[in-house]
């Protein structure tokens, strides 16, 4: 399976993701599929983080959420997010097959962040092509 | 599920190295990344457990350069090997372009290595994937043994049990000393590259 996304589609989905989630004190977003490609990456210029693995891991990590989710009786957890000490990390799924990493710092609470990523998603998911991995 | 993005004209495609337990597939990326390390911005990665066996996967990303005028990004993955690892192995295959199946020559992992490619099989299925369509090579790895003295399987019996029916392409070969390491992820990664430019064109 093969899916293809225009210069335009790519720029609008940046500008989504810069307007709702970079400008407001978002350190990094990084838009990926569930093989772990990175198909949009966003940042405030002061982040150096390895994009690459981060994918790979995000997508690995979400994974094996959604397989403990199952052996539990839930068809998914709706809340994934990792705390740190200066930096944080949220995920959001995106139609069946993308995932919103979101990486930020205390700057940004965690409820105010989840209603922007939420309105970004709400964007971003008439701008994907649907696919079935 | 591979990924064209035109605006940055790159094509990112997903590599997975699968096989029995101690075939040596964490040791083909390790080998990789040793050869190429200095030209590299990240590092591998891999995810072990305390007595050093792949709990989930290693990950190697490998910008291959340019073909067409596209940056072609491959991202190396394995798998772990143990039977009781399944869930974590099947999570790996999720949308996975080209597999690199590493068999064990030696002579008493024989009923392994079949039970692994049928584990693929079966693994794939669960993605909609067929074995027989998607681009593959076999690595009949640890021929270095031999000449310790250690019973291995001849390559004949090996083709016969595991590439009878895919016939694709296979390779002897030593990944502990990197003995046809580079050229298996060759051909692995052209298999890959005609695939996906069929089902582009």
């Amino acid at each position: 399976m093969t899916y293809i996304l225009e210069q335009k589609q790519i720029e609008e989905i940046e500008q989504v993701l810069s307007k709702s989630l970079i400008d407001l004190g978002v350190h990094s977003v990084i838009l990926i599929d569930m093989a772990g490609n990175i198909v949009v990456d966003q940042d405030s210029g002061n982040s150096d983080h390895d994009i690459y693995s981060l994918a790979a891991l995000a997508a690995g990590n979400y994974g094996a959420m959604n397989a403990m989710a199952n052996i539990v009786g839930e068809d998914e957890f709706s809340l994934l997010f990792h705390k740190g000490e200066t930096a944080n990390i949220h995920f959001s799924k995106i139609l069946s097959d993308y995932l919103l990493v979101s990486i930020f710092g205390k700057e940004i609470s965690l409820g105010f962040l989840r209603l922007k990523v939420a309105e970004a998603v709400a964007k971003i998911e008439k701008l994907l092509p649907t696919q079935s991995a | 599920m591979a990924f064209v993005n035109l605006k940055k004209k790159e094509v990112q495609a997903k590599i997975v190295y699968y096989g029995p337990g101690r075939g040596g597939k964490t040791t083909n990326l390790e080998f990789i990344y040793n050869r190429i390390r200095s030209q590299m911005q990240n590092e591998m990665v891999t995810i072990k457990t305390h007595g050093d066996r792949t709990l989930f996967f290693d990950f190697l990303p490998l910008n291959i350069g340019t073909i067409k005028g596209y940056s072609i990004r491959t991202q190396l993955y394995t798998v772990p090997g143990q039977v009781k690892y399944n869930a974590t192995r099947r999570l790996v295959l999720r949308g996975v372009d080209g597999i690199v199946f590493v068999a064990d020559s030696m002579a008493v992992r024989k009923e392994k290595n079949i039970s692994s490619l049928k584990n693929l099989e079966e693994n794939l299925a669960a993605y909609q994937k067929d074995l027989y369509k998607i681009p593959i090579v076999l690595q009949y790895n640890k021929r270095d043994l031999g000449k310790k003295g250690v019973p291995l399987l001849s390559i004949e019996e090996m083709e016969r049990d595991l590439n009878s029916k895919l016939k694709a392409p296979s390779f002897g070969t030593s990944a502990m000393i990197g003995h046809n390491v580079v050229a298996t992820l060759k051909k692995a990664i052209q298999m890959t590259m005609i695939s996906l430019q069929r089902t582009l064109m």
